[in-house]
């Protein structure tokens, strides 16, 4: 797929995180929006899913460890045509499939149910584990944000990602420097990142700018060594592409109200 | 004296034979393979056991993965760091999405005597029959774990299977059915719920209570979730007394189950709960502590005659 077709996917999820959180009055844009060119690259170019058939055993796995970006997850599945945008208007409804953060038992294509951080790693370890046990070629990604690798059961998973040598397992870090109360530096100093994984065993390739899609098809395109998992930090804007949401944390978690919406739709016309 | 054996010990055996059974079955502990005994799996099946280290969150998020390949993970560990520290994962990573995961503990509860009240579980059955979709399953003896293990590795979903470390006494052999309490005795005057060890001390205490001239029934209630309300029931409109057993707090497990189901009948039932009262547990011999908290044969058969 060439990236000026990639690119135009990504300013369409970005309108439909607009759309979906306004719509709900309630939603986690500024994450989603730092999050786009990963999701894109990776459904579009790295991962083997065919929408009509969501759950074939030989498919590729995708785990959304930060849960709450739910809406780029969703956006970048009714694109491929795993459901239809007309569920849009029931995000975070009643009765509604797309829930606040995402449910496996509920919508074609998710893989896992997430949204209490710290969390997806250990299950995409699993996946992966399993893979491997079957001798196939499925891959399996993991997007984590950077605030959830303060809880300590990501470094669980890491430790375990290198020891059962899962180099079917690549794990994306959004690493936006924001979290909901604040920056990572003032809330918890996260130090060195990739330094970090690396010392867990993990091949690591820094993005300097993570939103920028071909530094994300390099680096998705880049081949580990031989039993060895693959770790994607990826430097990124929370925010992206809507001026006044750009790098504030105080977009972690609010909803744009009718006249940001507006504003925000007419900053991402092409 | 009845044969003794532990139902971890029991446990083992039975994933052995599972693991000829089902090629899909596979086995996860925490550092503790030795303890729960998992160790004769690893044996036979190396390549279908793994070891994730002193990590009890990891083991449940990993068998939460692999279930999600068509596995069957049975995941092993004391139950104070499989229901406790790793709750919230066995929670949202594995309830929620209601995935195939069978968490397996031993030591639960006070007979896992010397290493004291850190390690002693007496709140795992509230914890996981609290989740929705959980069933939860408490095997009075080694044969009934056997079985509930080939039960759990059939049926589609997650459960809790409640194992101790101290031997028990070996039952009459009886069948097993997710889901539906066994009556071992038949009586009038009073019905003795039970579940895990405390079945055999119900069964004790109903030949002592026979031979004063009541007539006791007793029930394993090996599943607390889902429970089997209507046996529950029919005793005790029959019995008119019902006293519940069991080797956990007595907030939130059997008989807070059993209670809920009493309280919701037209009739006037007698209700007694035996189990630990709201303490934590502490160091000692299994038996020193049965008898400590309550739980011996003695000190049951004299709560429930106060009863009648």
């Amino acid at each position: 797929m060439d990236t000026a077709l990639l690119k135009e996917k990504c300013r369409l999820v970005r309108r439909d995180i607009i759309e979906m959180t306004a719509a709900a009055a309630s939603g986690h844009p500024g994450g989603s929006l730092s999050s786009v060119e990963l999701f894109v690259a990776v459904f579009n170019t790295a991962m083997r899913v065919d929408p009509k058939n969501p759950d074939d055993p030989k498919r590729d796995r995708f785990v959304l460890s930060k849960g709450h970006c739910a809406p780029a997850y969703y956006a970048t599945l009714a694109d491929m045509g795993f459901f239809s945008r007309e569920e849009y208007k029931n995000f975070r409804q009643l009765h509604g499939i797309l829930q606040g953060h995402p449910d496996a038992k509920k919508v074609p294509g998710i893989d896992a149910s997430t949204g209490s951080l710290g969390q997806g790693l250990s299950i995409g370890v699993g996946m992966a584990l399993g893979a491997k046990q079957q001798s196939g070629d499925i891959k399996v990604f993991v997007l984590c944000g950077d605030g959830e690798l303060q809880e300590g059961m990501i470094w669980e998973a890491a430790m375990a990602a290198a020891h059962y040598q899962l180099d079917n397992l690549t794990v994306i870090i959004d690493n936006n420097g924001l979290q909901i109360d604040g920056k990572n530096t003032e809330v918890m100093s996260l130090g060195d990142i990739a330094g970090k994984f690396n010392a867990c065993g993990f091949d690591v390739i820094e993005l300097e700018d993570g939103n920028d899609i071909e530094q994300v098809l390099a680096a998705l395109e880049h081949q580990t060594a031989p039993n060895v998992p693959k770790c994607i930090v990826a430097h990124t804007v929370k925010g992206k592409d809507v001026s006044f949401m750009e790098n504030q944390a105080g977009w972690h978690g609010k909803a744009p109200n009718a006249d940001e919406r507006a504003k925000a739709l007419a900053e991402l016309e092409a | 004296m009845a044969e003794k054996k532990a139902t971890r010990e029991a446990y083992g055996e039975a994933l052995a034979k599972l693991g000829e059974l089902n090629d899909k079955v596979v086995v996860l502990d925490a550092d503790l393979s030795g303890a729960t005994k998992t160790s004769t799996f690893k044996k036979a099946f190396p390549k279908r056991h793994f070891n994730v280290g002193i990590a009890e969150c990891n083991l449940l998020g990993i068998s939460a993965g692999l279930s999600t390949m068509g596995y069957i993970p049975f995941c092993s560990t004391f139950a104070i760091f499989g229901t406790g520290r790793a709750y919230e994962v066995v929670r949202n990573s594995v309830a929620y999405p209601h995935f195939n995961v069978k968490l397996a503990c031993t030591h639960a509860g006070i007979t896992v005597g010397e290493d004291g009240g850190s390690h002693q579980s007496v709140e795992d059955i509230a914890l996981m029959r609290v989740i929705p979709g959980m069933t939860v399953v408490v095997p009075a003896d080694a044969k009934e774990t056997e079985k509930a293990v080939m039960a759990l590795a059939e049926m589609d979903g997650p459960a809790y299977l409640r194992l101790g470390r101290s031997g028990v006494p070996v039952l009459d052999d009886a069948p097993f059915e997710i889901g539906r309490a066994n009556v071992l005795r038949e009586g009038n005057d009073i019905a003795l719920f039970a579940c895990g060890c405390m079945v055999s001390a119900a069964l004790e205490a109903a030949e002592a209570l026979a031979a004063e001239g009541k007539n006791a029934a007793v029930i394993n209630v090996h599943t607390i979730k889902p429970l089997d309300c209507e046996t529950i029931k029919k005793y005790a409109a029959k019995c008119k007394n019902v006293v519940t057993l069991e080797e956990h707090s007595v907030i939130g497990g059997l008989g807070d189950a059993v209670g809920a189901v009493v309280l919701s009948m037209d009739d006037a039932v007698r209700f007694t709960k035996i189990g630990i009262d709201d303490l934590f547990g502490q160091s000692g011999k299994a038996d020193a502590l049965m008898e400590e908290y309550g739980l011996s044969n003695a000190r049951v058969l004299e709560k429930i005659r106060k009863t009648l």
